[in-house]
């Protein structure tokens, strides 16, 4: 079990994380999520005691990182795709990794089976697309056959065979049990994959929960009606004790309505209908809306308040006195 | 913790798999023995250039007239196959397989180390015996000669500090380019030319290029204020400096 204990990380005068405090469920998929600069990778970094915290801790299993004998096989990951040296193959980049874990050489042939780089075994990384470099990465991770994976952003740059290869990848070690960790920044493709939700934002957390838990509070659905008899629509759904909202461009939604009910009573009421579509709020805006505070380039260090759009003319006093606006 | 000798034989995979590291090292060799023996044919036939006034010939000296460039070969030797890793953004998947970073920079400098050691002591005695053979009966040495077998052993002890020493000082910059940038300099420039400046000639002395070649020396050439044995242990007190500084970068900064 890894477990965060008001994890800080300072550069300068730059907070990167900010008093993280989460535990990492065993046995399934965790989403890490947020924007970018958010202190996804500085975590990460931290949890295996690359980037040493400012204060706070990070255990595994009750223990430190730098603690653990051969790290490989309780905590595989993957923080860079290209961190190997250009000019050693891809075998030997293993070779390397599985001797000094006293993990069996033969090992090193099964994973690059596993991920599909037998062929390219004797190949000098240097010439090495992203996507291998992807795959020679996670088969570093998946080498000591550890119970606990880590990817930091594993999908980027890939193409869409790779993404759903990734995708596949770790739903096939979740189900087998194992922990799996991986940040994003993309809310869509973590509801696909993750089973638990960690958000941070601006080093911060902001959210710990079930997906399912997240998906249930985010994921509005509502019925949109459009009519040309609004007084009679309203009237009837009022009649049925149903309440609307006014919707864009003189629509009207029911939250959480059913559109076979509300279709019959339109009918019965003898309103014409020009639209009748099942809404849904889309996870990702759940999820732009719990960070816009939080992104990185989004304002100042201050946070300030976000100040109401000037009215109309009100900068005019001072063009009248030649400043600049 | 990480077992030691699992770290060393990963350390020895990590050299042999690459092409720059295996060639630097493999340079040490052929630059010290082919100018070694490039010379000595040189000085069969032109003694006279080769004796300063009141001074034997130095047969020994002349077959190792290479060293001063192999020791650049080796210097390279040791920057690349620490500094490789910080290029490639390979340190943090080294640390993350070892975290005991004192475990892993004592294994690596064990196996850089034990290699180099070896390639210093064939280079050395494969340039010696070459060079001798092109010097030819007359003007040859033994090493069973006065302080012949110690300038041998000890070129190849001195050209093993210096490979290790530019391995302190790279993982302490962190940068394999500005590690070599600082040392070849150094070695080419630097020193040879401070050590005839007057003023701080008797402070250059004791720097590790210069105090640790007193030992390749069979014939005391100067007023030395240390001996061949002392001037080689200056050179390993700098080296210990540079792998501890490295040590403490290694153990401090985020990788």
């Amino acid at each position: 079990m890894i477990e965060l204990h008001h994890l800080t990380k300072r550069y300068g005068d730059k907070l990167a994380v900010d008093d993280l405090s989460f535990r990492i469920p065993e046995g399934v998929v965790t989403g890490f999520l947020g924007p970018n600069g958010a202190g996804k990778s500085t975590t990460m970094r931290m949890i295996l005691d690359l980037d040493r915290p400012t204060s706070g801790e990070v255990t595994i299993g009750g223990r430190h990182y730098s603690g653990i004998q051969d790290p490989l096989r309780r905590i595989g990951a993957l923080l860079e795709a290209k961190a190997v040296h250009p000019g050693r193959t891809a075998y030997d980049h293993l070779l390397w990794l599985a001797q000094s874990n006293r993990v069996p050489r033969a090992r090193v042939d099964e994973v690059l089976d596993l991920v599909g780089l037998t062929a390219v075994a004797r190949k000098r990384a240097r010439g090495f697309s992203l996507g291998m470099g992807q795959r020679l990465g996670i088969a570093s991770a998946l080498l000591a056959d550890p119970q606990t994976l880590m990817f930091d952003e594993p999908v980027n740059g890939l193409d869409p065979e790779g993404i759903l290869w990734i995708r596949n990848l770790m739903k096939r070690l979740a189900a087998e049990g194992r922990t799996v960790f991986v940040s994003s920044h993309l809310m869509s493709e973590m509801a696909l994959t993750a089973d638990h939700l960690v958000v941070i934002g601006r080093g911060r957390l902001l959210a710990d929960l079930p997906m399912a838990e997240f998906i249930k509070r985010n994921s509005r659905s509502s019925v949109r009606l459009r009519t040309p008899h609004q007084e009679q629509l309203l009237h009837a759904l009022h009649g049925a004790g149903l309440t609307a909202e006014a919707g864009p461009d003189g629509s009207w939604e029911v939250v959480d309505g059913d559109p076979v009910v509300l279709g019959d009573l339109a009918a019965a009421h003898g309103v014409t209908l020009h639209e009748l579509s099942p809404q849904q709020a889309s996870l990702e805006e759940a999820f732009m809306q719990m960070t816009a505070s939080s992104v990185e380039y989004h304002m100042g260090a201050g946070a300030a308040p976000e100040q109401p759009p000037p009215a109309w003319g009100a900068d005019w006093d001072g063009r009248k006195s030649g400043k600049e606006s | 913790m990480a077992a030691f000798p699992a770290v060393a034989q990963s350390e020895w995979t990590k050299i042999r798999s690459v092409r720059s590291t295996v060639w630097s090292l493999v340079s040490v060799f052929l630059i010290t023995v082919a100018l070694g023996l490039a010379i000595s044919l040189v000085a069969r036939n032109n003694v006279s250039d080769f004796t300063e006034d009141g001074r034997p010939f130095d047969a020994t000296a002349v077959s190792f007239i290479g060293v001063g460039f192999g020791r650049l070969a080796i210097v390279v030797f040791g920057v690349l196959a620490v500094g490789n890793e910080y290029s490639s953004g390979m340190i943090r998947v080294s640390l993350a397989a070892v975290p005991q970073r004192g475990t892993l920079l004592a294994a690596k400098t064990a196996v850089l180390g034990a290699l180099a050691l070896a390639a210093s002591l064939v280079t050395v005695f494969v340039a010696f015996f070459i060079g001798q053979a092109a010097l030819g009966g007359g003007l040859s040495t033994t090493l069973g000669s006065e302080n012949v077998l110690r300038a041998v052993f000890g070129t190849a002890l001195y050209l093993t500090l210096l490979c290790l020493l530019s391995a302190g000082v790279t993982v302490m910059v962190r940068h394999q380019i500005l590690a070599l940038a600082i040392l070849v300099p150094f070695i080419l420039l630097v020193s040879p030319i401070l050590s005839i400046v007057p003023v701080v000639k008797n402070v250059v002395r004791y720097f590790p290029d210069q105090a640790g070649s007193a030992i390749t020396q069979v014939f005391p050439t100067d007023d030395l204020p240390y001996g061949p044995w002392a001037g080689l242990l200056i050179c390993a007190a700098w080296t210990v400096a540079a792998l501890l500084g490295g040590y403490l970068v290694l153990k401090k900064r985020d990788a």
